[in-house]
């Protein structure tokens, strides 16, 4: 996130309107109402017995779209992408593929291919083989299919691995197969089930910008469904959060991550300082709030006497060491626990006994004059700008 | 300094092999290379240990290959030989068309019922396998139950006790759960995401099946098949039973040779020439199996 930005809000010399997040995309096709979705799901629901796995599901994907479903596991995420490739059929409600019911389709009749969790590579077939499975299945001729292997094996780096077999590769070099023999076909749509969840940390970094690349390069659609909200907040154009079968939010990262629908997505993405509290009066876009913490003042929309949270990110409060002169959402406390990250430093300060507030510091510069360590006195400020007034 | 003792391990099953394997199986390579004799036991030559050195020079110096020339010369043994060969492939193959759909079958139930249903598959080795095998009789006889139920449906009788039919019955239904069991093994193993891979780039559930789940469990079908093959080549309750005078199988000639004939030499010498038929297919499966493994 861009602090400069964040920065100048609290000055407040008014641009003419402030965009969320530090980045901007001129990629929105779904905020142009003319704009086709190339998937729609319209009230899709499923259920397993008793257990109902995705609850009146309305969601719109546009064609060349990265799309992520990120929730924690059992949320509905994989069932409602496991629809859209066929293998689960919707108890109510319709799935449209390019304006077309799809319903009656099965998933071989379906141009959307996925990208298994566990990669799913045929163990005895050589990854060529592997990767001129679908496209066998279309019927081309061998050269073609030859062509296109060779083709895909270039895409994905992995030249003259094409006679090995699948046990004979690491991990990611089988999940390249596996993204190879899924894109092999041109699908309408790619699907890719937690598609790094078997890599570590370094390799899952950099094969999420490799993925981001190629779908660009490639002008495909793409679908990933993650419970990593990093993973998603790097790939993806628009998310949409789920929980328990239910689509709580849709929005680019940055809306999600900036301006949560509720207290469930502010926790589920990155981490939140929450304060409950009333609206004890409203003036213009600022609400005055008060909570057990203190009196805070935040930009929202609500009425005196609502019962609201107050969502600050950590990074968007201020540590000083000296009492600020504003004494505006001002908070007093100890510092109870640190964790020092490189980059980041957060801060578990102690406000009320066993009420702790995280605060994190960018570790701008290699040494600091005043390093602040535990049981040291401290103020924690932030800006009404940078509070989100939750009703839910 | 810890001492590697990993070969330990290995003394039992060896000890175990050397035991029952490899001494019996030295004992009728030399009874195949003896002759008969009037005496009891009826062959020889013996060793005469009081000669020394010499009773052992004159016992390697009497024996020959003799009875091997002896096969050669009567169709009787080539004619068992080969029609044992083709009975056990036969039924091998008519195991594998039976057994697979049955493994799969169980491999795509629900874990609760795979676990009863192979337990039924396992089941009839409770009861006395003569038992069975002349339950067969009963049922395939002429004023059988078989007859009787065909009968009763208006339909003419049969006649296939002491047949080749009535043996393949028999071995087929002996030996199915050799076949499942391994297949089942495969099957139930399979990971499912590689069938709906296979969907999902566009191959039927029939071509998914031929491409993946069969190439897949050709391992399990190649055990399977050995399993089987293997002793039933060598088989002898059943086709005595159920083949009568007409089936000519090793096992059989083995026996009359031992307990008719008294010609313990040439029942050795059949034995030895089964069991080293038998061991070509084994080899070449550990070579496909290797290949595989590698």
């Amino acid at each position: 996130m861009d602090q400069g930005a964040d920065r100048a809000l609290n000055g407040r010399p008014q641009s003419p309107r402030p965009q969320i997040g530090g980045v901007r995309s001129s990629f929105t096709p779904w905020e142009d109402p003319a704009a086709r979705p190339l998937v729609r799901f319209e009230g899709v629901s499923k259920a397993f017995g008793d257990t109902v796995a995705v609850k009146g599901a309305d969601l719109s994907i546009y064609e060349r779209e990265f799309f992520a479903l990120l929730g924690p596991s059992g949320c509905g995420k994989t069932t409602l992408m496991r629809m859209l490739a066929g293998f689960e059929a919707p108890d109510a409600g319709r799935i449209l593929l390019a304006d077309r019911d799809i319903a009656a389709d099965p998933p071989h009749r379906r141009p959307v291919h996925m990208m298994f969790q566990a990669y799913a590579l045929f163990p005895h077939l050589r990854v060529d083989q592997n990767i001129a499975f679908g496209l066998k299945r279309q019927g081309l001729p061998k050269a073609k299919i030859a062509a296109r292997v060779e083709e895909m094996l270039a895409l994905v780096k992995l030249e003259g691995l094409g006679r090995r077999r699948p046990d004979q590769l690491s991990g990611g070099q089988r999940q390249r197969v596996a993204l190879a023999r899924a894109l092999a076909p041109r699908p309408r749509i790619l699907l890719l089930d937690e598609p790094m969840a078997a890599l570590d940390k370094k390799l899952r970094e950099e094969t999420q910008f490799e993925l981001m690349t190629l779908q660009q390069t490639l002008g495909m659609t793409f679908m990933i469904v993650t419970h990593d909200q990093d993973e998603a907040m790097v790939v993806a154009d628009r998310i949409a959060v789920m929980r328990d079968g239910e689509i709580i939010q849709v929005g680019r990262p940055a809306e999600v991550y900036e301006a949560p629908a509720d207290r469930y997505v502010a926790g589920f993405i990155g981490d939140v300082n929450l304060f409950e509290g009333r609206v004890s009066a409203a003036e213009g876009p600022l609400l005055r709030l008060q909570s057990a913490d203190g009196q805070f003042d935040a930009e929202g929309a609500g009425a005196v006497g609502d019962q609201v949270w107050l969502a600050v990110r950590p990074e968007k409060i201020a540590v000083h060491t000296e009492p600020p002169a504003d004494a505006r959402n001002r908070l007093a406390g100890v510092i109870h626990d640190y964790g020092y990250l490189g980059d980041w430093t957060t801060y578990l300060v102690e406000i009320a006994p066993g009420r702790l507030v995280r605060a994190a510091r960018a570790n701008a510069t290699r040494t600091v004059e005043r390093p602040l360590g535990c049981g040291d006195r401290v103020w924690l400020t932030f800006a009404p700008s940078s509070a989100v007034v939750l009703t839910r | 300094m810890r001492r590697d003792r990993s070969g330990l391990a290995a003394i039992l099953p060896l000890l175990w092999l050397a035991l029952f394997f490899a001494f019996p199986f030295l004992l009728v390579a030399k009874l195949s290379f003896s002759d008969t004799a009037l005496a009891m036991p009826p062959y020889a030559p013996r060793i005469d240990w009081s000669q020394g050195l010499a009773g052992l020079e004159a016992f390697f110096a009497a024996l020959d290959g003799e009875t091997y020339a002896r096969l050669t010369k009567d169709r009787l043994y080539l004619d068992a030989y080969l029609s044992s060969l083709r009975i056990a492939a036969t039924g091998t193959g008519l195991l594998l068309l039976i057994g697979y759909p049955i493994a799969y079958g169980i491999s795509r139930c629900p874990p609760a019922v795979r676990q009863a249903l192979v337990m039924a598959v396992i089941l009839p080795f409770w009861t006395s396998f003569l038992i069975r095998i002349y339950a067969w009789i009963a049922i395939l006889k002429p004023a059988g139950v078989l007859n009787a139920a065909l009968g009763a449906l208006g339909l003419p009788p049969v006649d296939i006790l002491n047949t080749e039919t009535a043996v393949l019955l028999g071995l087929v239904y002996a030996y199915l759960p050799f076949m499942v069991l391994p297949l089942y093994a495969v099957l139930e193993k399979q990971d499912q995401s590689l069938i709906e891979a296979a969907q999902d780039l566009g191959a039927t559930p029939l071509s998914a099946f031929w491409r993946v789940t069969f190439p897949i469990s050709a391992p399990g079908a190649a055990a399977g098949a050995l399993l089987c093959f293997i002793p039933m080549a060598g088989e002898f309750v059943i086709p005595d039973l159920l083949g009568g005078s007409e089936t000519l199988m090793l096992g059989r000639v083995i026996w009359t040779e031992f307990f008719a004939n008294r010609d313990w030499p040439a029942a050795s010498a059949v034995a030895i020439v089964l069991l080293a038929t038998l061991v070509a297919p084994i080899l070449l499966f550990e070579r496909e199996q290797a290949k595989v493994l590698r």
